[in-house]
């Protein structure tokens, strides 16, 4: 018995029995909201914001008040790279994706650098960072326009790929598959829950605790990039502070996939079902004919009716 | 943090750690004073009484809610509601106000609704965080949103008008001095008295270490949501000054505000993970963000750098905060 209420009671199978529970909802609220072209562009939606949160996820996993408060700037600075770089023609397509995991990685080394070597809390340097880079796109944006997205982009994100499927669903599946391969069975997944329970003990341990640390805000840097490049596909050209809406979301989707925001505990399975979760509830949402404030209400108060559900911290015990 | 703030370090420091040690606001009182003169090099009408006047009751309202801030950051805890809370109180008001005809009466009881308002947020705020022990971050955010279709429910778009009378009162001068000199005579007063309160000193305490906290025999969940009850009135107060200065209601005023309210708090030296901190620190940490963006205007920065000149500004002064908070509590 207690087995099956320790599974049960487990992050993403909360959090999946509460999409089945939502699509029902939105089905009954709005016929047609759960077949499969619906659900195929909710998909589309939710890869875009748990990419995002993938980066998210590995900086909060290492522990020592990990966030990246940076990662909507730099998809708003990726989709504009990307926009001018291949501007409207497939041939551009590799050299932005180049162009935009080097400013990704870029901007997460200079997170990683102030994290580590001054031992700036990370909620301050990447608030900082996210000034600078919201700053630095005003820039851009004064000096060239904003680009255009190249067809074959557009198919990879709007068009089914294989089986019905569009490449940015594959793709996000492969990260899926290769973070939890990472997070699971290498040295380096291994040291990123070590320095995140217990950063002392991993140090003493000879790991690595600050190249570690840097690794991790570079590879949340490159997740973001790569979200900001697909989003330029999914929305055809790039508008200012698209990235925006993707901060503080990307966080949610972590906590709601049962990641501890503590560090050293979780994993990027649940936050997949934590993104789903979160663009299901949105889209519930837009389809109820309520006015805008009403909408927020709703949401804001769903948000912290689901959160009771997940790593409620525990009671003060004397 | 447990090494910190309330054990006495008998430790012979050098002067400067002694200084920063009983002043832990100075390096932030420096680099205002550093600001203002920059300010007079690139444009001597910039330190003028008149000018001065302006930039105080443009960011008195992020002093306030800086001010908010800092008392949940104390305990350990953040607001991201902060901004929002800001919103909703300007919109209420203003509507009011306005259906209340605009003379003092109706301004009074707006201005005393709005405070409630600002109490009853905050103490949802605590509500979550501290009773139901969601994170802060994320539940916080949650309640911003809600705070902010409640605001949007009261006054769908901007641009209610708020009556002459208040706005007038705020950008006016009383006894030949500009108001907002009597305000922040008043906030220093107040920010005084309650940095002596025995609540203050529990908040500190809970942020310096929640276990020992528990253990002493403190009402830890009761002190966590008084900071968050503080934060909520603080957010109201900056709310009328934001009020006064724009003069209109407008729902989501104060959404960008929040994050500024968390810089100006760690550019005044205090710990994000609480038990260490002071208010005064942040008041000058506002004012360090008004500064840099009228330094950066003044220097003759193109229009088109200056966001990108204030990031980065902002960027190297909150590691500046950062490093001196810490050698200061070392």
């Amino acid at each position: 018995m207690s087995r099956v209420v320790s599974f049960v009671r487990q992050p993403i199978v909360v959090a999946l029995v509460l999409i089945v529970l939502l699509l029902y909802l939105g089905e009954a609220l709005s016929p047609g909201f759960a077949t499969g072209g619906q659900i195929l562009r909710l998909l589309i939606v939710a890869s875009l914001l748990g990419i995002v949160a993938a980066g998210q996820n590995v900086v909060i996993l290492g522990g020592r008040e990990g966030i990246d408060l940076s990662v909507g700037g730099v998809v708003s600075l990726s989709a504009i790279i990307a926009g001018n770089v291949m501007n409207g023609a497939d041939g551009g397509i590799l050299p932005a994706v180049a162009a935009c995991l080097a400013a990704g990685a870029f901007f997460g080394l200079l997170n990683g650098l102030g994290v580590t070597l001054l031992r700036i809390p990370p909620l301050v340097m990447t608030l900082g960072m996210l000034g600078v880079l919201q700053g630095l796109l005003v820039v851009i944006r004064m000096g060239i326009p904003s680009g255009q997205a190249a067809p074959a982009l557009s198919r990879f994100v709007t068009q089914p790929l294989a089986y019905g499927i569009p490449g940015i669903i594959w793709l996000w599946i492969v990260i899926g598959i290769l973070l939890a391969l990472m997070l699971n069975r290498t040295v380096f997944g291994h040291r990123i829950y070590a320095i995140g329970s217990n950063e002392h003990a991993a140090y003493m341990a000879g790991v690595p605790v600050k190249l570690v640390r840097i690794a991790l805000f570079m590879t949340s840097g490159m997740f973001a990039a790569t979200a900001g490049l697909c989003l330029l596909g999914y929305s055809g050209t790039s508008f200012a502070n698209v990235g925006e809406q993707y901060m503080l979301p990307s966080i949610i989707a972590v906590v709601f996939g049962g990641t501890s925001l503590a560090g050293g505990k979780g994993g990027y399975t649940g936050t997949m079902a934590g993104a789903v979760l979160l663009v299901i509830l949105q889209s519930i949402l837009t389809t109820i004919n309520i006015e805008e404030s009403g909408r927020q209400m709703v949401f804001g108060a769903t948000l912290l009716l689901l959160m009771m559900f997940y790593g409620r911290g525990r009671a003060m015990r004397a | 943090m447990a090494e910190t703030a309330t054990v006495p370090t008998y430790r012979r420091t050098g002067g400067i750690g002694r200084l920063l040690e009983r002043y832990p606001f100075l390096p932030a009182l420096v680099i205002v004073a550093a600001l203002l003169l920059l300010n007079g090099f690139f444009s001597p009408n910039s330190l003028t009484l008149r000018a001065l006047t302006g930039l105080l009751s443009t960011y008195m309202a992020l002093i306030l809610l800086a001010i908010a801030q800092t008392y949940v950051v104390y305990a350990g805890d953040i607001d991201l509601s902060a901004g929002a809370i800001l919103s909703l109180v300007n919109v209420a008001i203003v509507v009011l106000m306005e259906r209340w005809g605009g003379g003092a009466g109706a301004v009074f009881l707006a201005l005393a609704i709005g405070l409630l308002l600002g109490l009853a947020c905050g103490l949802v705020n605590g509500l979550v965080v501290a009773a139901l022990r969601l994170q802060a971050i994320v539940a916080t955010f949650a309640t911003s949103i809600f705070f902010t279709g409640f605001a949007l429910y009261v006054l769908p778009v901007a641009g209610t008008p708020a009556p002459a009378l208040f706005w007038r009162t705020y950008g006016g001068r009383l006894f030949g001095v500009p108001f907002v000199f009597y305000i922040l005579a008043a906030l220093v007063i107040l920010v005084a008295v309650m940095s002596r309160t025995r609540l203050v000193t529990q908040l500190l305490a809970v942020g310096d270490d929640q276990q020992a906290a528990y253990q002493t025999g403190l009402p830890v969940i009761t002190t966590r949501i008084k900071g968050y009850v503080l934060c909520g009135l603080f957010s109201a107060l900056a709310a009328f000054c934001i009020t006064g200065d724009t003069a209109s209601g407008d729902p989501l005023v104060g959404g960008k505000m929040t994050l500024y309210s968390v810089a100006a708090v760690v550019l005044g030296g205090s710990a994000l993970s609480g038990g260490w901190g002071t208010v005064v620190g942040s008041l000058l940490g506002a004012l360090t963000i008004g500064l840099i963006n009228s330094v950066v205007f003044f220097m003759g920065t193109p229009s088109e750098w200056q966001n990108f000149v204030q990031g980065l500004a902002i960027l190297l002064v909150l590691m500046a905060g950062v490093l001196a908070g810490r050698r200061a509590r070392s």
